[in-house]
């Protein structure tokens, strides 16, 4: 990238604030997306929502690229520039109002999920989407992917607490939309169309969220089933008996293996599944369900059920979700961590074709996730100098999205298009689909600056 | 350095919030996940050890709460550090490095002789004199530092008025072997007689090699790893001539260090046997809590814990230091948040690295600040001797103790 460009940005964010040097290109040239990397031509930290649209409306005048990050910790490349400008939000962490009135938040983009959690629990609110990264994901990432997390049975995704957002255009305009009125049907819903938008359509700088009061009370249960089909049946079983728990998360086999080696937990080897069941709400409520629960888990010929006393105990029993992903990282030194999703009524299907695609291609893959959403995680343990094999695993993952389609189902629950996936979509969505979206672009980004090549 | 370990990281960032210097700058170069890549980038031959690339990575404080955090056990501080160690093969010690580590450390005499002119320097009176005049500007910016971290140093080392035997009070449980640190010995050399007296009191015989050396630490600081393993070997060999149960130590920085001569010395199988052996003050003292529950008597302290990285991070102890405070009558124990947050200290970070140590500190000073303790406990002698300076400075109703002066205060009643 130029010098006198890189003066210009300079001349907005300051010069602590724009990096251009090799080193700083190379580590912000990878996400969390596993063998994607591209080299950015510069990469700004600006302050304030004025210092974005000024960068914004330098870039758009030069036409040159600009793709906004949060953490980096996406799994579709969608952070990644090919020689354009990326855009951090980090700075921009400022909580600015916490409404207890209108049970609103409003913060900054670059606030860190857990530290929302922090703040709005110390007052007995609650905002329930929590993501596995939440510790480092930022607010803006959460709502450009359109985050969900472990409460997304009960409590739904990100875009179901988007009230109202700040958004940078690609020509530097600043977009206001939504506000804190619950209802709201003047004109096209574009804080839903901005949600999961990847860094296509706008830059967030702020965001305003619903919160709701905590839960009073919650039971967390640990169960074991021999069989894989029972403990499939059990989830649809329990949501059909009126029940929503806020957490219902699987472990298949292979990741109950590779749990009970890293961390002992005391899991049996010989058991198909596990399931992590938490309920929460009005104390009497939770007692019931919790009972209900056990029923049903009983029904369907489980091994063994575990109900914690207290608070630590319910920690210990959520151990083995809690490491899956750590121990099936350790493992093999690359980890490909999908998010294929199917309707709930066919996760024991799709489990079992996950297994038996593994074994096709003679891969190791570790099925774990939210069950009672459909969203799995099957998570291939690899290594990346082994060609072949990396070759193999993507063969698995095309037949095992294409299955996930067939199902009803879809590519990504969660992780969002980005680069990764941008070949699987039309497959999805159709042509009528990506030309409707490819005009959204165009209406938002006529000149095609804001992270180019994502999505479409 | 093992490709391996760089490609075990998968860059999922779950490092970064626990990271002081990226909680700091929002930099990825300031990073665990970046540092990891910067290295791996340098053996892929796509970055060369540029001065600027030595300067990103020499800004991480090898405190291992990334290690803490990784779901992969990939150890950025660890690699930075081992980075620099071979760095250093190929390009030699400095003559200060050498005078320091090689000619002063492994003699503890020599140190102990060059600690006498600093000890005059206090008692004639002249460091308040130069103090007040404000003559420290007048010295270099390091130096001045250096003068600003001095603690009051104690009359005689511990070393050289400790017996090499302590019997055990009571009826005796066993043997442990006692490693006294360096500055231990030399600066908190009453924190170390508490720690001699609690084990004396728990039934073991203790026993402190006089000749035992440096544990190599500082060594591993300066990236000088043959100096480190010369005084491993020794250290090994002269406990190992004695029947011990175990080998404590109340210092944190040497504790993680003794635990890892196996590692470091991978033909010697005595060394393995060593480490084994080697516990923290707190692991013993806990094994004890029946007995020592019975001596303890009320103090009336509001008292928080800080965990040092070297104890939490590199030895994995969290627990056992809180368990024993919640066991002294009348102790109201409050929990300091982000209590496993480096301090900044870190070796001689805080001289080489002045403006991200005080950030660092800064974070940590306000933390113990909002717990309103008056007593700031902690195991480490790099952590007493920053959080001490900085705590008279900005907090001076916060005292500063080791974990074993403030039990044994307890005992005394
Ligand atoms: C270990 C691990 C666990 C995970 N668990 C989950 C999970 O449970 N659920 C889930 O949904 N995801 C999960 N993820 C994926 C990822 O963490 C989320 O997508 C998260 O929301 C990304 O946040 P970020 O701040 O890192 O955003 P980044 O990765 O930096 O960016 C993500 C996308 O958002 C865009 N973007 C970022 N900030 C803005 C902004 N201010 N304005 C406009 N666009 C912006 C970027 O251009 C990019 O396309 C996980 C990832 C990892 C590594
Ligand atoms: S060092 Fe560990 S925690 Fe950090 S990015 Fe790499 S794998 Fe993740
Ligand atoms: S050792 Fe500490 S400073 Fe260095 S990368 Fe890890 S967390 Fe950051």
């Amino acid at each position: 990238m130029e010098q006198s460009f890189v003066n210009d940005l300079q001349k907005i964010v300051g010069e602590q604030f724009t990096l251009s040097d090799k080193e700083s290109l190379a580590v912000y040239g990878y996400d969390s997306t596993p063998e994607l990397e591209s080299l950015p031509g510069a990469v700004v930290l600006p302050g304030t929502t004025g210092e974005v649209a000024r960068v914004m409306s330098l870039c758009h005048g030069a036409g040159i690229c600009v793709t906004p990050r949060g953490s980096g910790t996406n799994l579709s490349g969608g952070s990644l520039s090919a020689g354009g400008v990326v855009l951090q939000t980090s700075r921009m962490n400022r909580i600015m109002e916490i409404d207890e009135e209108n049970l609103t938040a409003t913060v900054e983009t670059g606030v860190i999920t857990s530290a929302l959690h922090r703040d709005v629990e110390a007052r007995g609110l609650f905002y329930p989407p929590d993501p596995g990264s939440m510790n480092i994901s930022t607010m803006g990432g959460n709502v450009a992917e359109n985050s969900g997390g472990l409460r997304g049975l009960k409590y739904g995704v990100t875009s179901d607490y988007v009230m109202g957002l700040t958004t940078i255009l690609p020509n530097g305009e600043l977009l206001k939309t939504g506000g804190k009125a619950v209802k709201n049907v003047a004109g096209y819903n574009l804080n839903d169309l901005l949600v999961s938008s990847e860094g296509t359509l706008g830059i967030f700088t702020g965001v305003m969220v619903r919160l709701i009061p905590k839960p009073q009370a919650k039971k967390t249960m640990l169960v074991h089933f021999p069989e894989l089909e029972q403990a499939a049946l059990t989830v649809s079983h329990i949501i059909a008996a009126r029940i929503i728990p806020a957490t219902l998360e699987f472990l298949d086999k292979v990741t109950i293996r590779c749990v009970e080696d890293y961390a002992k937990v005391g899991l049996p080897l010989d058991v198909e599944a596990v399931l992590l069941i938490e309920v929460d709400g009005h104390p009497a409520m939770v007692q019931d369900d919790a009972a209900a629960i056990r029923a049903i888990c009983e029904k369907h010929r489980c091994s063994f059920f575990q109900t914690a006393a207290t608070a630590d105990e319910a920690l210990k029993l959520a151990t083995a979700r809690r490491v899956a992903l750590s121990a099936l990282a350790r493992v093999k030194p690359t980890t490909i961590l999908e998010d294929a999703t199917v309707p709930r009524s066919c996760i024991a299907p799709m489990v079992k074709l996950i297994q038996e695609t593994a074994r096709k291609y003679d891969l190791t893959i570790g099925t774990f996730g939210h069950a009672g959403d459909g969203n799995l995680h099957p998570t291939c343990l690899t290594d990346e100098r082994d060609k072949d094999e990396i070759s193999r695993a993507h063969q698995a993952f095309a037949e095992i999205f294409d299955a996930a389609i067939a199902m009803g189902g879809t590519i990504t629950g969660e992780h969002g298009v980005g680069l990764a996936k941008k070949k699987y979509l039309p497959k999805l969505v159709g042509e009528t689909g990506i030309r409707v979206m490819r005009n959204i672009k165009g209406a938002f980004d006529p000149k095609g600056i804001l992270n180019p090549g994502k999505i479409i | 350095m093992g490709y391996e370990k760089l490609i075990n990281c998968m860059r999922c960032g779950m490092c970064l919030p626990h990271c002081p210097t990226y909680k700091e700058t929002f930099l990825e170069t300031a990073s665990p996940r970046g540092r990891v890549a910067l290295v791996r980038k340098f053996q892929e031959g796509d970055l060369e050890g540029s001065e600027r690339f030595l300067d990103y990575l020499s800004l991480c404080l090898d405190c291992q709460a990334c290690a803490s955090a990784c779901p992969c056990g990939v150890n950025a501080g660890e690699l930075v550090a081992e980075f620099k160690c071979e760095k250093k093969d190929r390009d030699g010690l400095s003559f200060m490095e050498e005078l320091v580590l090689h000619w002063l450390l492994p003699h503890p005499d020599r140190l102990e002789a060059a600690a006498y002119p600093l000890k005059l320097y206090q008692r004639s009176g002249l460091q308040k004199v130069v103090r007040k005049l404000g003559l420290l500007k007048m010295f270099p910016p390091r130096l001045s530092r250096m003068e600003g971290l001095l603690p009051h140093l104690p009359a005689q080392p511990l070393r050289r008025t400790l017996q090499e035997v302590t019997p055990a009070q009571g009826e005796e449980r066993g043997t442990v072997g006692f490693f006294l640190g360096c500055v231990m010995s030399l600066v908190f050399s009453e924190a170390s007689f508490a720690t001699v007296q609690l084990l004396s009191a728990l039934g073991y015989r203790v026993i402190t090699p006089k000749a035992q050396k440096c544990c190599g630490a500082p060594n591993m600081l300066a990236s000088d790893r043959a100096g480190m393993e010369e005084m491993a070997r020794f250290n090994v060999e002269l406990f190992s001539s004695y029947d011990l149960d175990f080998i404590v130590t109340d210092c944190g920085g040497c504790g993680a260090e003794l635990k890892k001569y196996g590692h470091h010395l991978e033909d010697d199988g005595q060394a393995a046997v060593f480490s084994a052996k080697v516990r923290d003050i707190s692991q013993v003292l806990v094994e004890g809590a029946a007995l020592l529950g019975q001596r303890l008597r009320p103090l009336p302290y509001r008292v928080t814990y800080h965990d040092p990285c070297h104890i939490a991070h590199c030895q994995g102890i969290r627990n056992e230091p809180r368990q024993l405070l919640r066991m002294v009558p009348g102790l109201d124990y409050r929990e300091l948040d982000d209590a496993d947050a480096c301090c900044g200290s870190a070796g001689t970070y805080n001289i080489e690295r002045p403006e991200m140590a005080d950030r660092v500190l800064l974070r940590k000073i306000d933390t113990i600040r909002k717990t309103g303790a008056d007593y700031l406990v902690t195991s480490n002698p790099g952590c007493l001797l920053q959080l001490k300076q900085a705590l008279a400075k900005t907090e001076p109703q916060v005292r500063v103790i080791h974990l074993t002066e403030l039990l044994q205060a307890s005992i005394n009643g």
